[in-house]
């Protein structure tokens, strides 16, 4: 009957406000995604072994001047093996001076070519070289374009990697549509049922009972002053007030986030991402120290001097004229701390990374992906207790643990955390 | 009950139902209240006070966003300067006459904490409190900021403009006025400076060894202060030199002294030492035979030594009257067994006393063995009749220039009066102080030093040894250093750095031959701090050429062996000292090692003698007295203090300054002027002293108002040494505790099940045999740990902050029953020093009682104390059986209450705080922590370079600071570590680790909270029936 009608369609508007609480709720969910890291490309008929020997070295020597794409103080090494055979790049990389004045054409014309900047000689091993033309190989066997992220400028444009999946924006503009698609289907709807309800007050052959569901009062003004209503309302609001109070005490001086403008536009993704510069090339005090250190302007000098813009621009890059205003000026660059911890907590970065074997992205996130840095963990006590509890000392090869470890050893089968050696204890941190 | 009911009106107004009152008496208040009434449109009073809540909740809301901070690097990074770890350089305190080898922490740029060189021969790798406090001395905000010319600032071009022509048309005598000059280099260019414009040099020290240099400059024909060894000597007898204290080179002195106290199970033999002296001084406190002396009989106990030794060497003996005492008759057996390995050594300045003393260590063959007449002291030249002379020429107009170099006799010489009025007679006055004090106020040009930290030099404290100072941050004020000026003004352009260099380079280089390069060479000399110049003269036996008889005849009619006479002897303590630093407020808060008072300095009389003069004390509480000495008269407080010479009166030199800033101005008196100047010489020991109650009620800062242990041996242990070579557990207390199994160690009885120590187990051994209660270490403590300073005010109160406080205690003759009696010192007490910091229990009482965990134990047994935890209920200094919690009731820092905690006040003295160290907020508790901060830093530092941190890598701040190594800080889990070892660390028959070390013992054993912390008992080398 149509009665049944309407209360089928009674049900049909329920579930579909509760199909559209679900999904609003899996849509946020999938908003807080992320995009699934590129497959590395299988590389066949090279020793893997020789590849990484050669990655690190060129991450721990050639970074500085050279990538494999990109012209950045030295030439793009893309192919590089194709240009020229094995001996000459081995002893370009020994002795370039030597080899230049030896009058090779090809060498002079590099350097004439390059500011007559003279390259610095390495004295790597056969073994070593090799190592490093190994890898040099494997990357130009690398299609070029998902290495090169368009580098679009300075101005801080969002790189987009290729092929990954669908971007962040569009997901917002999906779920947009099926909101809109979902009110219109709610107001057909409601539509629907006053149109039915209308017809059926009019009709005479309803029974009492049916009449009963037909007239029922949606008297709003009455709901809206009822007791059960208003304490409702007041409770949600109350419940509100108080959640966000508590978030809101939770977050005083909590700056997870944190994103300040800089003085200069740095790029952490073009440095430490595209061009892979190691961290404590430019952190020099990470490993050494308790504080990682922000770079002196001396040390952007050292490739600056060279490199004076961007994605093969010409002419000065107005954020690396402030490098050069502040060496010439002698006012130091004043960047904005973004980790701010509390002066009652000690912490020291060689703790953590010499001797921890930390990776700095543990804390500071996917440095090598940000264009501005923030704050990327929330460094309250809770977040340092719950790592010292569930991370492993990093004792191998280091004798000050080896004792402690087989002392450990002979009470736990568990492996020796830091909290095992007191690092929940208060003067670890609080002195 | 309703029968009984009475009417109570309000007034007189209810009674007769005045229309007024009915009309209010319903209201709140029946008068009439101009609450609502200011009869005008606007914000009225209420309005105002809502406005204000509110703006006051919403400005805290808006303050939740923390503020921007910014980070901002080198420009261009030194290549040895990196944020966070500390830079060492080693450098040389040079401050008046003192010297001290030092190696200074820098962090970021800046000094921050001066410790011992080791490596120095000269200063033995301790400290003193002042070497510790000069760093503060550093960030002066009194300090000059620029040169001065007529007391207005002025710029160093006008002042070599000024000094230029002034000098070269002065047509008079021109005099340069310094302390003793030990720098060679700096010598070398005031004889430049002084040959230019044909000037004399005119050298005094605050106390003055003229005596000596006389003596023996007749004696030895050097007049040189000998360098003397004590780690030599088995017998030493000292007539008030306080060479423990502040005489010529305490912390040598202390060290090599300790030497010969350290008791093992190999050596159970030790030095003894006889002090004669009329205030009780460090030496004196340290003796183990003390005997109170008038200063009038001095000279003749040390003829009477000499007579006794003449006698027994068969040489011809003096006449002198003789003084009856028995100490004398026994410390001459002493000394005659001990022949070349004894030491007399004699405070006095007055020259015969002094060569009966070079006649006495010859007699002993001490020369050659425990005195080295052959690399004197260079450290002490003054000589009193020409610097006497000269201010009688200056009060005579007859100086026409005259240049105080770093020096300040105005304030510290005993004529400072007659000079004040003698500068201004001179047509040129120029001072290089490094603030504007009592000589440089009066001078015209003031052309302000560096501090010695901030300055290169080189100096020579005794010969044959050298050593650099090099600068640790560059200069903070537009100050040039006088060495600089000097040469600018005799012509030379020459800047000091290269001058210094190429003098070494003359004088050192072109003399050795281990090191064929001259920059290799002086990069070695800089960072080892010292150099020893190759000698190739053996110790050259001197022969004594003295005139005994001479002296003899001198001492009998400048001494009596009795006198009714009140004396005053003046004395620079082991804080202030000369007063020089005196605007330090870490050493005007550093209670002396004897009263225990700060802040002050005061007249000290023996106990029966007060009774005799009717002082009236109460509860810190004491009277004023004027004291008269030949015509000038001071008022100071009195203090009781037991062991002082009867007839006698002490005060110390060093306060009463009034021109040096902030902290030292008008705190106690100068007693400078009363030194006697009668005889030509300087004494500081005056006759003819009259005292006056003026009926002043004051009250004297005291950090330890109790005299003694109340015969408590489980706080301080000791024994005689012959008892201690019976058996090694002499003294001991060892308490037991009886159980149903009848009496057991407290340790076997314990309620705690005790702490895993898996990694480390930080320890410390304190010696209460080595310890001379110096104090250096309460300073290092306080420079390391920033602590605060809180002024006299809150000393009274209890309320200083010290983390390490040297409790000093007096032995009482009283029976033990006598409880009353026991309270009292004797007059001339044995006295025992004991540093007493957080014992770090390892049943800790504190920690059990806090009730919000913010004290905590480790698993390397240190009682953590946490301060962003804690909430200030202070249970836990009430649970603390040792008291040396130590609460912050108010905020010491940035509060200008108090000012003189200037290193937490200003942002100058802000540069002196240890950034890895916390500065505690009001209201929360704090302690010793075993300076945690050294021992993570050392841990981590071990752990970077994958290895067992080494026994002495990680060291406390008192242990490394403490010239005698009474203190011993290491892991004792490592069985290599010195700890360990001093205390014979082994395992019971029940797998404990046991400390089987007899002497080693923990104070209130009994209670068991089994501190980390052990004392090893005093030992006194006493005849038995003297005890």
């Amino acid at each position: 009957m149509s009665i049944n009608r309407l209360k089928n369609i009674n049900h049909l508007l329920c579930q579909f406000l509760l199909i559209f609480t679900l999904i609003s709720s899996v849509s946020l969910g999938a908003y807080a995604q992320e995009d699934a890291a590129p497959a590395e490309a299988a590389d066949a008929g090279v020793d893997p072994a020789l590849v990484s020997q050669g990655e690190s070295l060129f991450k721990g020597n050639c970074t500085v001047c050279h990538a494999i794409n990109e012209k950045v103080i030295g030439p793009a090494l893309r192919n590089v093996h194709e240009r020229r055979d094995e001996d000459w790049i081995k002893a370009f990389i020994k002795n370039s001076s030597k080899v230049i004045a030896s009058g090779d054409e090809y060498a002079v014309n590099l350097y004439n070519e390059y500011n007559q900047t003279q390259m610095t000689s390495f004295a790597f091993s056969d073994d070593e070289l090799n190592s490093l033309i190994a890898y040099i190989k494997a990357e130009s066997a690398k299609p070029v374009a998902a290495a090169v992220a368009t580098t679009a400028a300075a101005d801080g444009e969002t790189a987009v990697a290729a092929g990954g999946g669908v971007a962040a924006e569009y997901i917002t503009a999906i779920l947009i549509g099926f909101v809109v698609v979902l009110v219109l289907i709610l107001i057909v709807l409601g539509l629907i049922i006053s149109v039915l309800t209308k017809y059926l007050k009019e009709s005479k052959e309803l029974t009492e009972e049916d009449k009963d569901v037909v007239n029922q009062d949606f008297d709003l003004g009455k709901l809206a002053k009822s007791n059960a209503f208003l304490g409702f309302v007041t409770f949600f609001f109350l419940a509100i007030v108080l959640k966000s109070a508590i978030d809101g005490l939770f977050t005083v001086g909590v700056q997870q986030g944190y994103q300040p403008k800089q003085p200069i536009a740095f790029s952490h993704q073009l440095h430490a991402g595209q061009y892979e510069i190691e961290c404590v090339y430019c952190h020099t005090g990470v490993e050494k120290a308790k504080s990682a250190n922000i770079p002196s302007v001396n040390i952007c000098m050292n490739c600056h001097s060279a490199i004076q813009n961007v994605g093969g621009q010409t002419g000065m890059s107005p954020e690396i004229q402030k490098i050069y205003d502040a060496a010439e000026t002698g006012v130091p660059i004043e960047w904005v701390r973004i980790h701010n911890l509390p002066d009652l907590a000690y912490f020291n970065h060689s703790q953590h990374v010499k001797v921890g074997g930390i990776e700095c992205q543990t804390c500071h996130g996917p440095i090598e992906e940000m264009q501005v840095v923030y704050q990327y963990s929330n460094l309250t006590m809770g977040w340092c207790i719950n790592c010292h509890r569930e991370t492993e000392v990093n004792a191998k090869g280091n004798e000050y643990y080896t004792k402690l470890v087989e002392l450990h050893d002979e009470t736990s089968k568990n492996p020796l955390k830091v909290q095992d050696i007191g690092g929940l204890e208060c003067s670890k941190c609080h002195y | 009950m309703s029968e009984t009911k009475k009417t109570y009106w309000k007034g007189l107004e209810q009674l007769t139902n005045n229309p007024e009152f009915v009309k209010n008496a319903e209201g709140e208040f029946p008068e009439y209240l101009p609450i609502n009434d200011n009869g005008e449109e606007g914000p009225n009073r209420r309005d105002f006070l809502k406005m204000m809540g509110f703006g006051v909740a919403a400005a805290s809301l808006a303050a939740c966003e923390s503020p921007v901070r910014k980070a901002i690097p080198y420009l261009n990074k030194p290549v040895d300067v990196d944020p966070s770890i500390p830079n060492y350089y080693a450098s040389s305190f040079i401050s008046g006459s003192d010297y001290c080898s030092v190696v200074v922490k820098t962090r970021e740029g800046r000094p921050i904490k001066v410790e011992g060189n080791s490596l120095s021969p000269v200063s033995g790798g301790g400290t003193s409190a002042q070497v510790e406090a000069s760093v503060l001395s550093l960030y002066d905000q009194q300090r000059l900021q620029n040169p001065v010319i007529n007391g207005t600032p002025s710029t160093w071009d006008q002042v070599d403009a000024a000094v230029t022509k002034q000098l070269g048309s002065l047509g008079g005598r021109l005099a340069v006025v310094s302390n003793s000059v030990f720098s060679p280099s700096t010598q070398k260019a005031l004889d430049q400076f002084l040959a230019k414009y044909n000037g004399e040099h005119i050298q005094y020290d605050q106390v003055s060894f003229h005596g000596m240099l006389a003596a023996n400059e007749k004696a030895f024909g050097t007049r040189a202060v000998p360098f003397y060894d004590f780690s030599k000597a088995k017998t030493i007898v000292s007539f008030d030199a306080d060479f423990l204290g502040g005489w010529l080179n305490a912390t040598l002195f202390s060290r090599q002294f300790a030497a010969t106290r350290k008791l093992s199970d190999g050596n159970k033999t030790m030095s003894r030492l006889y002090a004669f002296e009329s205030n009780l001084s460090l030496t004196g406190a340290n003796a183990d035979y003390r005997t109170p002396i008038k200063p009038s009989q001095e000279g003749l106990l040390v003829a009477n030594l000499y007579n006794l030794l003449a006698a027994k060497a068969g040489a011809p003996t003096i006449s002198a009257a003789k003084v009856d005492s028995p100490r004398i008759t026994m410390a001459a057996e002493d000394l005659w067994k001990s022949k070349q390995s004894a030491l007399v050594v004699s405070g006095s300045n007055d020259e015969s006393v002094q060569t009966i003393i070079n006649a006495i260590n010859s007699l002993l063959g001490a020369y050659g063995s425990t005195i080295d007449m052959s690399k004197p002291y260079q450290t002490r030249k003054g000589d009193d009749a020409k610097m006497a002379k000269l201010i009688n020429d200056a009060a005579s107009g007859s100086v026409a220039g005259i240049i105080f170099y770093n020096c300040n006799p105005v304030y510290d010489h005993a004529m400072g009066a007659q000079l004040a009025e003698a500068i201004g007679k001179a047509k040129f006055s120029l001072s290089t102080s490094d603030r504007m004090d009592e000589t440089a106020s009066l001078t015209a040009i003031i052309a302000p030093d560096h501090h010695y930290l901030e300055s290169w030099n080189d100096a020579e404290p005794v010969k044959g040894h050298f050593s650099l100072s090099q600068p640790a941050i560059s200069n903070i004020f537009n100050t040039r250093q006088a060495q600089s000026s000097f040469l600018k003004w005799s012509g030379v352009n020459e800047d000091y750095f290269e001058y210094v260099k190429t003098n070494w380079a003359e004088w050192h280089f072109a003399n050795q031959s281990e090191i064929s390069d001259m920059q290799m060479f002086w990069d070695q000399c800089l960072h080892d701090g010292v150099y020893a110049a190759p000698s190739d003269e053996t110790d050259a036996v001197v022969s004594f050429a003295g005139d005994v008889s001479a002296a003899a005849a001198k001492i009998a009619s400048n001494y009596k062996a009795e006198s009714a006479d009140m004396e005053l002897v003046l004395y620079t303590n082991a804080s202030v000292g000369n007063g020089i630093q005196a605007n330090n407020p870490w050493l005007q808060e550093m209670s002396d090692p004897i009263t225990k008072a700060c802040w002050e300095n005061y007249l000290t009389v023996s106990p029966s003698m007060a009774t005799e003069l009717g002082l009236k004390t109460g509860d810190m509480t004491t009277e004023k007295f004027n004291i008269t000495v030949g015509g000038k008269t001071v008022t100071a407080p009195v203090l009781i203090q037991p062991g002082q010479a009867k007839g006698t009166v002490g005060l110390a030199l060093g306060y009463g300054r009034t021109k040096a800033g902030k902290v030292a101005d008008n705190v106690g008196v100068n007693a400078y002027p009363l030194a006697d100047y009668g005889k030509g010489y300087q004494s500081l020991k005056v006759a003819g002293v009259t005292l006056e109650n003026t009926g002043e009620t004051y009250q004297v800062a005291q950090t330890q108002t109790s005299q003694t242990v109340m015969a408590r041996g489980n706080v301080v242990q000791e024994a005689l040494l012959t008892d201690y070579q019976k058996d090694p557990f002499a003294g001991r207390e060892r308490p037991e505790i009886y159980t149903s199994e009848g009496f057991k160690e407290p340790a076997a009885i314990t309620l705690w099940s005790g702490h895993e120590y898996p990694n480390h187990h930080w320890g410390m051994a304190i010696d209460l045999n080595s310890c001379t209660g110096c104090g250096a270490c309460t300073i290092a403590c306080q420079a390391e740990n920033n602590i605060p300073v809180v002024g006299k005010g809150e000393v009274i109160n209890r309320r200083e902050m010290a983390w390490l406080r040297i409790d000093r205690y007096y032995s009482s003759d009283a029976d033990v029953s006598d409880h009353l009696g026991l309270e009292k010192a004797s007059e001339n007490p044995e006295v025992t020093f004991q540093p007493m910091m957080c014992q770090q229990c390892n049943n800790a009482p504190c920690e059990t009682v806090c009730p919000v965990a913010a004290t905590t134990h480790s698993t390397e047994g240190l009682n953590q104390m946490t301060y962003n935890r804690c909430i200030g209920t202070r249970y836990c200094a009430n649970n603390c059986p040792f008291k040396v919690r130590r609460f912050n009731w108010f905020k010491y820092h940035d509060n200008s209450e108090f000012a003189a905690n200037s290193s937490m006040n200003n942002d100058l003295g802000k540069m002196v705080l240890n950034p890895d160290v916390t500065v505690r907020a009001r209201g929360v508790m704090e302690k010793c922590t075993f300076c945690v901060q050294r021992v993570q830093a050392g841990k981590l530092q071990a752990k970077r370079e994958g290895r067992r941190p080494v026994d002495g890598e990680i060291n406390s701040a008192c242990a490394k600071a403490c010239p005698t190594e009474a203190i011993v800080f290491g892991d004792l889990k490592n069985t290599e570590s010195k700890v360990s070892k001093l205390l014979k660390l082994g395992t019971n028959e029940e797998g404990k680790t046991a400390v089987a070390e007899p002497r080693a013992y923990h104070v209130l054993e009994e209670i068991r909270v089994d501190p980390n912390v052990w004392y090893f008992t005093k030992i006194r080398n006493k005849e038995k029936t003297e005890a």
